[in-house]
């Protein structure tokens, strides 16, 4: 579980986060939402702690992370798995050696139970011939399983995902909010995605929050956010023609 | 002000790059990597300028040379001291800046702009140690490069002199050996492993610290090669100054 409590984060004059608080569950598919410059990456770099917010606390099962010596936040990064807009894999190594490299940096596993456990996870992300593949041999659907194998190979306790379908076909789309859903549950893992795709939100929304301007605007699940009167969040949701007729069928069969 | 700033930003990154080191497996293999990307891979331009140099440092001697009154075998003594003194170890180096800086500039400066080492970092791993300190280690062989560029200098300082007809080989060779200090090969050496240490954090902090796309890379590449040339010829003064002044 990850309590946030009233963070604040600025770069210059512009105040980003301007206070917010939530819990994420563990267990649950957490998403944040919001337009673009809402200030979501900055929250989820500020919950990964790429970012110190200026201001509040966040709380990793009881263990407030600005209150840890430099070491202890680096032992708990090694607890967090991240999957990044672009995937970030590196370059140089093939898709076995980027799922390896966690275990290699941080175990003293064997080479063989290394490359087992490396075996588990692609097969986990329905990847088994691509081992020695380098990222730019394979499609954006594939790296960002790969990514997700990099991230879980670890047993991670936290899982953070930046827009994790982005630039994938609606049905790729699809396997990865289904893939990080069943993953979550099946690992007991805190997961927190950062979208804006709708589709993700009515997939796997178990926890959502929308954000606007860097405040927490609303806070409920994918059931909820269909039926709520807020009227920032129902003009994101329906933004899109599709949505627009979801919600005119939803009035409908309400009526 | 911003000068400053990136003054202590660099001092900071170098403190940075000594800590949480890398495990000792992933680090050789790291180390080895780069000494085949940085050193190996620019040898071929290294023989390449230094031979051309040692060719040019000869002619241009001799044909200064124009009393009657003055040894010719002070063409071999001249191509020596200057290959020594200063082509193969400064303007070697500042190629170097060039070759290597950019390639360190953009490979790490690309990483940052894919979000790679925002990987490395949530991961828990020190980034600059993991990309910064093979790279330095890397570079404590340049010597080595610098060695063979005084060799291939002189070579051709001998070719051009013999073969172009205006000395013979055996007064290149008198001048060669003639007064011969051998401190200042120490000098060369000395100036050699701090400018390596310049070519592979100067570019390494623009590249590590950048913002921005692709465009930025090239604008980083840039930035870091004007900053290493005149750190190395801010240094080659200072060292001139303590070490033969």
């Amino acid at each position: 579980m990850i309590e946030v409590n009233n963070i604040h984060k600025s770069f210059g004059e512009a105040h980003i986060l301007k206070g917010i608080s939530t819990v994420f569950d563990t267990g649950k598919t957490n998403l944040i939402i919001g337009q673009s410059g809402s200030g979501k990456t900055v929250f989820l770099k500020c919950l990964l702690g790429l970012f110190s917010p200026e201001e509040g606390s966040i709380v990793y099962d009881g263990q407030k992370y600005s209150e840890l010596s430099g070491d202890e936040q680096r032992d708990l990064r090694q607890d967090m798995g991240m999957v990044f807009q672009g995937s970030a894999l590196f370059d140089g190594m093939t898709v076995a050696g980027n799922v390896m490299f966690p275990l290699e940096m941080f175990t003293k596993l064997a080479k063989s139970e290394m490359e087992d456990r490396v075996d588990i996870v692609l097969k986990r992300v329905n990847l088994v011939d691509a081992h020695m593949k380098y990222p730019s041999e394979i499609s954006g659907g594939m790296q960002k399983r790969v990514a997700i194998a990099r991230a879980i190979v670890m047993n991670p306790q936290y899982l953070f995902c930046d827009e994790p379908n982005s630039g994938l076909d609606p049905k790729t789309a699809i396997l990865i909010d289904n893939l990080i859903q069943e993953i979550t549950e099946e690992y007991n893992i805190t997961t927190v995605i950062n979208t804006h795709d709708m589709n993700s939100v009515m997939e796997i929304g178990e926890k959502i929050i929308f954000l606007k301007d860097g405040l927490k605007e609303w806070e409920g699940t994918k059931h909820e956010i269909f039926k709520t009167d807020n009227q920032a969040v129902t003009n994101f949701v329906y933004s899109s023609e599709l949505f627009k007729k979801v919600r005119q069928m939803y009035i409908e069969e309400r009526n | 002000m911003k000068y400053l700033a990136d003054i202590g930003g660099y001092a900071i990154m170098v403190v940075e790059v000594f800590k949480k080191p890398t495990k000792w497996r992933i680090m050789r293999t790291l180390i080895l990597k780069e000494i085949d990307e940085l050193i190996f891979g620019s040898l071929g331009i290294i023989i390449f300028i230094s031979f051309f140099i040692g060719a040019v440092v000869a002619i241009q001697t001799a044909l200064n040379l124009t009393s009657e009154l003055i040894p010719k075998n002070l063409i071999g003594f001249a191509t020596r001291q200057s290959i020594i003194l200063e082509f193969a170890p400064t303007f070697v180096s500042i190629i170097m800046a060039g070759k290597v800086g950019s390639y360190i500039t953009s490979s790490i400066g690309t990483m940052r702009v894919t979000e790679q080492i925002d990987a490395l970092e949530v991961m828990g791993v020190n980034a600059l140690n993991y990309l910064v300190f093979p790279k330095i280690i890397a570079m404590l062989f340049y010597p080595f490069a610098i060695a063979i560029a005084m060799y291939v200098g002189i070579f051709g300082g001998w070719l051009a002199g013999v073969f172009g007809g205006f000395l013979t080989s055996a007064d290149f060779v008198e001048g060669l050996t003639m007064e011969f200090i051998p401190f200042h090969v120490t000098y060369a050496f000395i100036k050699t492993l701090i400018f390596s240490f310049i070519i592979a954090t100067i570019p390494s902090f623009h590249g590590f610290y950048m913002r921005g796309g692709a465009l930025e890379v090239g604008k980083a590449s840039t930035t870091a090669f004007v900053w290493t040339s005149v750190v190395i010829i801010i240094t080659n003064y200072i060292l001139t100054q303590l070490l033969l002044g």
